[in-house]
């Protein structure tokens, strides 16, 4: 159903609403499809984008995509939750994946995860109080000749020992503080 | 129409040697660097702009930095490769920003190697020629002996030492055409020339011109360039890669991943102007079933055969999907020819959609995979821009464009029905079938579906022939096969080997055994899917049917080594909650069955099981397997049903003793302090975390059994070995 055809009287004001919501690049992405045929089928396309500009898939962002995309509302969250890649909740500053691929779990993967959720006091799938670091388990990163490996953002470090884990977190608790200082400086 | 493609095909090689002329590179020193996820993870990245900084304030201009995919030699990454002209090329591994000045003032500068650092320890850097005999499994099998032997003798008896020539006996050189058995070919390294022995004498004129004169032999040239050619010239001189055969991996570790005008000075696509030039699509399909090449992503089915019944559909709009949804845990081929070789990937991708003469084809790729989308990407506008790719391909006058799809880290996303709907922009929940995609698929139009490596496979087949690639296998399948070595093994890593090559030769041979020498114990193959081979059975070839056989699968390729030290009921439960995890909720078997299969696995690792569990486990395990909707749920249940079949011994142990021998399972185990071996340094009570180990200075500590967490903290760090895991 178009929106043009059904004659609501508030469209505009919805419309404004949702484009206020998102992105200019997200907008006119999802303008463009538009036109093209099934275009619905852009909708974890067009998630991706919201993803990487927000971090997460926040409701409001959600209900604008499926006003703006005119696909229900209900769908657009039903796709949202069936995907692992996909985030309902704000992440910490750093992201850290942990490989729980079957090279990394043979090699110990499990003792590094267990020594991470202690030193950061927090499971899989949840951020600590400084929103500096998120927690999460991955599937194969796909180095597996490094194994066990963890992702800092969108940095790998292995073989990873749980001591050298230690040593990494201290080297991006170090980094969050540095434009701090200079902060300070100015 | 045959001579416009033709023509637009001269036109493109032309344009490209002049392009490359004109860089004039050639006879340069070139520094190869590897560039794919994983070797950027291991720091090529730092290596590139260090390499650069030395060219640059050296001021040289002979010396070129080029990049290339990846090898596959995880383990030892970042390689470089430094190709002096008429010298042997030099591989190093694990080069980082020091070595690089090492090796750029001694093998650069001076001329001399760094012996150390050298991959594998491959080559003795004054050993001036090498000789690779090709010892493939049909190459020259009827000789009486081995020409390799003789090749040893003669050498001797010319009082040639091994400090001068060295001799290697290699995997199949792809040459072989027709004269099968009773010849060898024999690969001269640096030389890059191929020579066909076929008895004693060409062997001795092989002594006597090529090592003692240094005079080339043309009566026994190849003049015709095997596939492999290319990648043995490189990396001839290490076991690890001159004992594969690199088909669907032919380029990667030796082109530019980003350069289509190298994809087509290596003879890119010229398999697609062949097939568009016999402007018959059935010659594809005919040249595709030839081969006997089975489907790469884990089904086996015969991809002629597939296209075949795409392509008699009545319906005119048909689609061709690339599945690169590669989610198995451990297994990283896909990613690797995605990454090193993404020409190949379109090229064989556009060659099937004309067999089946679809209008649009998909790549579906996990979105983890930023770095082989970005290729991919590049690879599809540089196609573009070059009429190679939208409409009037190559001046054929058919038009197919291409386009990417992200996955967004759904495993059950790789059985093609789910695929399908994902790329809908759905659930990626799958369907029941019949109807199977080539009938109904995408949007309800005939959809064939292949795995990235069987499209990497398709140029090659229509380069050298559907019956050539047919002999590189089996009987039953053809061509060689991918697979992702990893867990306890020395050498991890891609590995592309010929169907039909026993397991033990890819651990043993290629892989250079298990780690820390410990006795083999099983190998996983197929992920998640698959089930486990036990090392007395490490003979078996690897196939598709044999592979069925054993109760495992050959899955997408990936395979673990595993050792003594490895438990497989915890194996077993780590691939069963990855099942679990997955599991998209639609159909019940799967949902439930998985959820309470995983439950009982957990009662008996943690020292709770019953020994009636293990057939309810069993009965739960065929109820999965035989009821599931899909491939995943049907699949789920093979890591259990095949570690019972061969390792039942050790649930009965976990069971009835509480035992586990491996000393995996936590609640199995415990920490005890060897009172003689202790010197009580005190390192262990300092680290523990919950303060439960005692004892004064210089004393024998002790562990408080009851208080103790298990964490292996006291184990790890004691530098006495006095911690003992019991």
């Amino acid at each position: 159903m178009s929106h043009a055809a059904a004659n609501t009287d508030n469209w505009a004001e919805v419309k404004a609403a949702a484009e206020a919501v998102l992105p200019e690049h997200i907008v006119a992405f999802i303008e463009q499809n538009a036109k093209n045929a099934h275009s619905e089928s852009q909708l974890i396309a067009i998630l991706h984008l919201v993803q990487s500009h927000f971090g997460y898939l926040g409701q409001e962002q959600m209900h604008a995509v499926a006003q703006l995309a005119q696909i229900p509302y209900a769908k657009v969250t039903g796709v949202a939750t069936f995907y692992h890649y996909f985030r309902l909740q704000p992440r910490g500053k750093h992201i850290i994946n942990v490989c729980m691929g079957t090279a990394c779990y043979v090699k110990g993967a499990d003792k590094l995860s267990q020594r991470l959720m202690d030193e950061l006091g927090i499971h899989f799938g949840e951020t600590t109080k400084d929103m500096m670091f998120s927690l999460e388990s991955t599937r194969c990163l796909g180095t597996c000749g490094l194994a066990p490996v963890i992702m800092v953002d969108d940095q790998v470090y292995g073989p990873v020992t749980p001591a050298e884990a230690s040593i990494i977190l201290e080297k991006y608790l170090k980094k969050g503080k540095l434009p701090k200082a200079s902060e300070a400086k100015a | 129409m045959t001579n416009t493609v033709t023509e637009f095909y001269k036109a493109l090689t032309a344009k490209v040697d002049e392009t490359l002329k004109a860089q004039g590179d050639y006879g340069k020193i070139v520094i190869q660097i590897g560039s794919a996820t994983c070797e950027n993870a291991a720091g090529a990245v730092d290596v590139m702009d260090e390499f650069s900084k030395h060219i640059q304030s050296s001021g040289r201009e002979d010396i070129v930095i080029h990049r290339t995919g990846c090898t596959g030699r995880c383990s030892k990454e970042p390689i470089v490769g430094v190709h002096v002209p008429g010298k042997m090329p030099v591989k190093y591994e694990r080069v980082n920003r020091d070595v690089v000045h090492k090796i750029f003032t001694s093998h650069i500068q001076k001329g001399l190697p760094l012996a150390e650092q050298i991959l594998d320890g491959s080559i003795d850097p004054d050993q001036q020629l090498e000789f690779l005999f090709c010892e493939g499994r049909r190459c020259g099998v009827d000789a009486p002996v081995s020409y390799r032997e003789i090749f040893e003798r003669k050498l001797k008896e010319a009082g040639v030492g091994e400090d001068k020539v060295r001799i290697t006996a290699a995997s199949c050189f792809g040459a072989c055409q027709g004269q099968c058995g009773s010849r060898a070919h024999v690969l001269v390294r640096p030389l890059r020339t191929l020579y066909s022995v076929s008895s004693e004498a060409d062997v001795d004129l092989l002594v006597q011109k090529q090592v003692l004169k240094h005079e080339e032999v043309p009566s026994l040239k190849v003049t015709d360039k095997p596939i492999y050619q290319e990648f043995f010239d490189l990396y001839g001189d290490v076991s690890f890669f001159n004992r594969q055969s690199r088909v669907a991996m032919r380029n990667s570790g030796i082109l530019d991943p980003e350069s289509l005008d190298e994809y087509v000075k290596f003879g890119g696509f010229k398999a697609l102007a062949t097939s568009l030039g016999k402007n018959d699509p059935e010659w594809v399909i005919n040249e595709v079933l030839k081969a006997k090449l089975r489907g790469r992503g884990g089904g086996g089915f015969l991809t002629g055969k597939k296209w075949q019944m795409a392509s008699q559909q009545p319906e005119k709009t048909r689609y061709l999907i690339c599945n690169g949804d590669e989610g198995d845990p451990g297994a990283f081929m896909d990613r690797g020819m995605l990454e090193s070789d993404p020409y190949s990937i379109v090229e064989g991708m556009m060659i099937g959609a004309y067999a089946i003469q679809a209008c649009k084809g998909f790549y579906y790729i996990r979105a983890e995979y930023p770095l082989a989308i970005k290729r991919i990407q590049n690879a599809i506008e540089k196609c573009r821009a070059a009429g190679i790719l939208g409409d009037n391909v190559m001046g054929s006058g058919w038009s197919f464009d291409l386009e990417i799809r992200l996955g967004a880290g759904a495993f059950v996303c790789g059985e093609e029905t789910a695929l399908i709907r994902s790329i809908e922009g759905e659930r990626g929940q799958p369907k029941v079938r019949p109807p199977y995609p080539v009938v109904r698929g995408l949007w309800g139009k005939p959809t064939a579906i292949n795995n990235v490596e069987t499209f990497a496979n398709i140029p090659a087949i229509i380069n050298y022939g559907g019956d050539w690639f047919a002999s590189i296998g089996t009987e039953a399948s053809g061509g060689t096969k991918v697979f992702a070595l990893a867990g306890k093994v020395k050498h991890t890593g891609l590995v592309e080997v010929p169907l039909g090559t026993p397991l033990k030769k890819v651990v043993f041979d290629i892989g250079g055994g298990v780690q820390d020498d410990l006795p083999l114990k099983a190998i996983q193959t197929g992920g998640p899917a698959g089930g486990f081979i036990p090392a007395k059975w490490a003979d078996m070839e690897v196939d598709f049917d044999p592979l069925a056989k054993a109760g495992s699968i050959m899955g997408s390729g990936g395979m673990i080594v595993l050792s003594d030290e490895d438990c497989m009921v915890d194996i077993s439960k780590f691939y069963l909650s990855f099942t679990q995890e997955e599991s998209c909720g639609k159909c019940t078997p799967c949902r439930e069955g998985t959820t309470r299969m995983l439950e009982i696995l957990e009662k008996i690792t943690s020292g709770k099981g019953e020994l009636s569990d293990l057939d309810r486990l069993e009965r739960l395990a065929r109820l999965c397997q035989q009821t599931s909707l899909c491939g995943l749920g049907r699949a789920a249940p093979n890591p259990i049903l095949s570690s019972l079949k061969h390792f039942r011994e050790e649930y009965i142990e976990h069971i009835v003793e509480k035992r586990c021998k491996a000393k995996k399972c936590v609640a199995l185990i415990h920490y005890e302090i060897n009172a003689e071996a202790c010197i009580g340094c005190t390192v262990c009570a300092r680290n523990c975390p919950v303060e439960c180990i005692s004892g004064s200075r210089k004393e024998p500590h002790v562990i408080n059994q009851e208080r103790c967490i298990k964490c292996g903290q006291c184990f790890e760090v004691c530098r006495f070995d006095a911690v003992e895991r019991v």
